[in-house]
């Protein structure tokens, strides 16, 4: 089946079997940002952007991207960038494996929430599990990138 | 999950006429479910085109469609502060933002899931459902429904009242399911309990509201006589997440928390 999906502002065709899903459509084309973990809808590692909200890749059929927009980390460069110095300088990272999940699914949330709280931060990056850091870092430095937008 | 054909309806008649020409033919939501299942399926109907991807609000209560993600319900405002947030916090307690994003409503009630966090507290308020074929029904009578029957689920039609309800899932871990799940809501006086992840499907303690709702006050005694009357009457039962007896307990816990925070 042909799929006609916008991936980070370029229009691309996939042809997708009705069965598979985008995580394994996008990472035959490159896009390794997009990680694989449980592959049962319960990790998000594979989290991408569909439309600016955050979903599973590994959950989401490629047909149902159909007609729709996506976006990778590759998307949003500079904006990873920051949070990127910020989780270095935090501690946030160690083998790397969620971070760029984890940097959408902020992505997200900053343009759902305006001034999250601490709660609001810990609720919305709850599906985003990280088996190296143990998550208080990472909210440091969430917190601070944040900081350094206002 | 296979599946061997993806078929995008434009309208729910043709939807209907796909559903039913195959045994194996089934409507995906947002296929969540479904991808962990093992069916294998000849014709995945697809709803995004059909027009129900919106909440509505009438003069008597709030419609919900079908392929809306269970994120929308769980962001909308008027259910909020109509029903005491029960039916936005239940959402809340499924997994994270990115599922939830996918997940969709007519799913969602047709899985007839026993964990369900979004069944509970539907429960607990006046809600209905409207199937294409079937037409229009009290959900608990959809929930008891043993037709084989293919149809399709249009919308739920939560009736519009001021509603003081509380939800509550006992969870192990943040992102796993229900050890059990317990809504409570008091409307223009009358009592709902409803308990859930029994480990079987929600159901209405129907002998504790009579009990409740027969009494002129409501005292400590009541509550705690009320409480024992539900663990009495539901049927709870052993599986990996939790035993009979701590499901009971856990049970008269929370019953008695939701009826003391409704009658406040
Ligand atoms: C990893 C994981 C964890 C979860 N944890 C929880 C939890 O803790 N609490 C909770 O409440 N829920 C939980 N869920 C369930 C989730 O919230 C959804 O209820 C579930 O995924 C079904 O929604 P869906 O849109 O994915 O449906 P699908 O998988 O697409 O469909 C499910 C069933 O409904 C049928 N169907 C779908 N739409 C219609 C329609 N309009 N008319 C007729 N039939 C229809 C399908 O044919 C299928 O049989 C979890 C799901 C996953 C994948
Ligand atoms: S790989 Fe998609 S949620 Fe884990
Ligand atoms: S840094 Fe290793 S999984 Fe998060």
């Amino acid at each position: 089946m042909k799929v006609k999906i916008i991936v980070n502002g370029y229009k691309k065709v996939y042809d997708v079997a009705p069965d598979e899903y985008l995580l394994d459509t996008l990472r035959a084309d490159n896009f390794y940002s997009i990680k694989r973990g449980c592959d049962n809808s319960s990790c998000g590692v594979c989290t991408v952007l569909l439309d600016g909200k955050a979903v599973q890749s590994c959950t989401l059929l490629s047909v149902k991207a159909d007609g729709h927009e996506i976006t990778t980390i590759e998307g949003y460069q500079e904006e990873a960038k920051k949070l990127s110095e910020h989780f270095g300088h935090q501690g946030a990272d160690q083998c790397g494996y969620c971070n760029s999940s984890l940097a959408l699914t902020v992505h997200a949330m900053k343009t759902e929430i305006k001034n999250p709280t601490n709660e609001d931060i810990k609720e919305y990056l709850v599906g985003n599990l990280c088996r190296c850091t143990g998550y208080e870092a990472q909210h440091r430095a969430i917190k601070l990138c944040l900081e350094d937008e206002e | 999950m296979e599946i061997v054909n993806y078929f995008k309806a434009k309208t729910i008649e043709e939807a209907y006429q796909k559903l039913n020409e195959d045994p194996s033919n089934l409507i995906i939501g947002g296929g969540a479910w479904l991808r962990l299942s093992s069916k294998i399926v000849n014709t995945a109907i697809d709803l995004e085109h059909v027009g129900l991807n919106q909440i509505k609000e009438t003069k008597n209560s709030i419609e919900i469609d079908a392929y809306v993600t269970l994120r929308e319900v769980e962001k909308n405002e008027a259910l909020a502060n109509l029903f005491s947030s029960i039916i936005n916090k239940g959402i809340s307690g499924i997994m994270g933002v990115a599922l939830r994003n996918l997940v969709t409503v007519g799913g969602s009630i047709f899985g007839k899931y026993s964990f369900s966090d979004f069944i509970t507290p539907l429960l607990a308020v006046n809600t209905e459902v409207e199937m294409y074929k079937a037409g229009r029904m009290a959900l608990e009578d959809f929930l008891k429904l043993r037709t084989r029957e293919k149809d399709i689920l249009l919308k739920i039609i939560i009736k519009k009242e001021k509603v003081l309800g509380y939800y509550y899932k006992m969870k192990k871990t943040g992102l796993d399911f229900a050890v059990i799940n317990v809504g409570v809501t008091k409307t223009n006086g009358y009592y709902k309990i409803v308990v859930g992840a029994r480990p079987s499907l929600a159901a209405y303690a129907t002998s504790a509201m009579e009990y409740i709702n027969n009494q002129k006050v409501i005292t400590p005694k009541v509550i705690e006589d009320t409480a024992q009357i539900v663990v009495e009457e539901l049927k709870f039962g052993t599986n990996s997440k939790a035993s009979k007896e701590y499901r009971i307990e856990l049970t008269k816990v929370y019953v008695k928390r939701g009826l003391k925070e409704v009658t406040k």
